[in-house]
């Protein structure tokens, strides 16, 4: 009934862990990673209302150093990562040169000339030699995949801020900013005992939160220290399966379904991505300046009355014409009906439009609406 | 719920209770934690005939999609209506209040179900 771990599967800093909280498990990207620890809306409404702690060390990391850097990330990447100020984050995009998505990624610029551009599990083999490739006409650049040493662990909530000041070991370094001054999309600097931790105001649900990029061999005691600190504040360790609900609702993409190598930016909504002004050539240029092909079908959200989700994979028609199909859905466990995100012929993207989905052969009404689903209230 | 030990089980990770000709169906722990917390569960109306080994409803989690099997050729009784309205005692009770369907049979069509050693044999493979 579902994926069954195989053996030659990684295995996270933090697996012992997992199997004492009495996880079950899913491979994931090549991963042995948790997918609930029990109840998968336990955990999303945790996120939604305290706090969530993700083990997300299957993501790839790779590490792009050197005076070069910012120009190759230029040329490496659809967005202009040369503009980022020191220990700031930017969602970016790896194309290829016809313009498809090899990867999304999020890409952290840790200290001068220094960048770590964190990939997707399942992606990390080819966006590792997407960058290996591309560095070639650069000098002075190190690209290292380092996804092995580094342990990701995701606070996310609206406690997750009070989860990390008052977590056990946990303190900032001198002369980087609290955690309570950094922005989204932001980073600053700590330590965990006599290792350093990264982190960063990302994340990954539609909610506040950080990540924390740690040592491999800091990962159980962090971890360790921020259940110890947040069970008070309602912290409750969440798995991938309440991790694609959070992120769902908060209409993100997730490889493989919202975005793939057939897939050009514009289509997933994410035209903002790729930086047509920046100077300079850029795998996918080219292709993207082209322009869709007529006809491209894009990215719209769909909501259906019920309870009958539509999954991804699920065929959408306008009247009996086949129009288009689901890429990701769920019942949404914060607004109670089920939630699409479907690529749907171009005419028929405007908000409000009725479409019908194919459920398992019933035909159910769905309506076309904004993303993302779910927006959290800001302070 | 029922001792388990006493129930019949199918390779659909499927749980049957006998009675005389009628049967009680439900699903596993075992297919309830792979399904994840269960969010909407359709089942067949009373007086629905079913056909053995085909698909007769539906248990649909977060994150994907069970289906109900008939074990043999039957007619529904009842169908656990509340199941229907709270399918969270799929996950909480699969062998109890989560039951699904009951379904008279003819016994002897009964045949290839496991007995509770030998699931649980199966689903530690």
């Amino acid at each position: 009934m579902s994926d069954t771990p195989s053996v030659d599967s990684k295995q996270s800093p933090l697996h012992e862990l997992h199997v004492a909280a009495g996880a079950s498990f899913t491979d994931f990207g090549g991963w042995q990673m948790p997918v609930s620890y029990g109840s998968d809306l336990t955990e999303h409404h945790a996120v939604r209302n305290a706090a969530g702690i993700f083990d997300v060390s299957h993501m790839g990391n790779i590490s792009v150093t050197g005076e070069d850097a910012a120009a190759f990330l230029d040329y490496a990447l659809a967005g202009k990562l040369s503009t980022t100020g020191l220990m700031q984050a930017k969602y970016s995009l790896l194309l290829d040169s016809n313009g498809g998505i090899i990867d999304d990624l999020i890409v952290y610029h840790n200290a001068a000339n220094e960048y770590a551009v964190v990939v997707n599990a399942g992606n990390r083999d080819a966006a590792f030699a997407a960058f290996s490739e591309r560095a070639a006409g650069f000098k002075n650049l190190t690209v290292r995949d380092i996804s092995d040493d580094v342990a990701i662990l995701a606070i996310q909530g609206p406690r997750a801020l009070e989860v990390l000041e008052t977590t056990e070991g946990l303190r900032i370094m001198e002369g980087q900013p609290a955690l309570r001054d950094v922005k989204n999309y932001w980073s600053t600097a700590g330590w965990f005992g006599d290792g350093s931790v990264l982190i960063a105001r990302t994340g990954y649900t539609g909610e506040d939160g950080f990540e924390l990029y740690v040592d491999e061999a800091d990962a159980v005691g962090l971890w360790q220290a921020l259940l110890v600190a947040g069970e008070p504040l309602g912290l409750t360790p969440a798995g991938l399966a309440s991790r694609d609900t959070l992120r769902l609702e908060a209409g993100m993409p997730l490889y493989g379904h919202e975005l793939g190598r057939d897939i050009r930016p514009a289509q997933a909504g994410l035209g903002r991505v790729v930086a047509l002004t920046k100077e300079g050539d850029f795998v996918g240029r080219g292709a993207i300046e082209a322009g869709l092909p007529d006809g491209a079908r894009v990215l719209v959200g769909l909501v259906t009355e019920g309870r009958r989700a539509g999954r991804a994979g699920y065929a959408v028609f306008d009247g009996d014409t086949d129009v288009g199909v689901i890429t990701s859905g769920a019942l949404s466990p914060t607004l109670g009906h089920p939630i699409a995100m479907a690529m749907v012929d171009p005419a028929l993207t405007e908000i409000g439009t009725e479409l019908t989905i194919d459920v398992r052969g019933t035909r159910i009404p769905a309506t076309v609406t904004a993303l993302p689903f779910y927006k959290r209230e800001k302070n | 719920m029922a001792n388990t030990a006493d129930l019949k089980y199918t390779r659909d990770h499927e749980w049957i209770a006998l009675d005389g000709e009628t049967v009680t169906i439900g699903i596993t722990d075992y297919a309830a934690d792979q399904l994840g917390d269960v969010v909407y569960v359709d089942l067949p109306a009373a007086g629905s005939a079913i056909e053995g080994g085909k698909v007769v409803g539906e248990i649909e989690s977060t994150k994907s999609v069970g289906e109900l099997f008939a074990p043999v050729d039957g007619t529904v009784v009842e169908s656990n209506q509340a199941v229907i309205d709270n399918p969270q005692l799929v996950n909480d009770d699969p062998f109890g209040e989560g039951w699904m369907i009951k379904v008279t049979i003819d016994p002897s069509t009964l045949s290839g179900t496991l007995t509770e050693d030998e699931y649980r044999a199966l689903v530690a493979e």
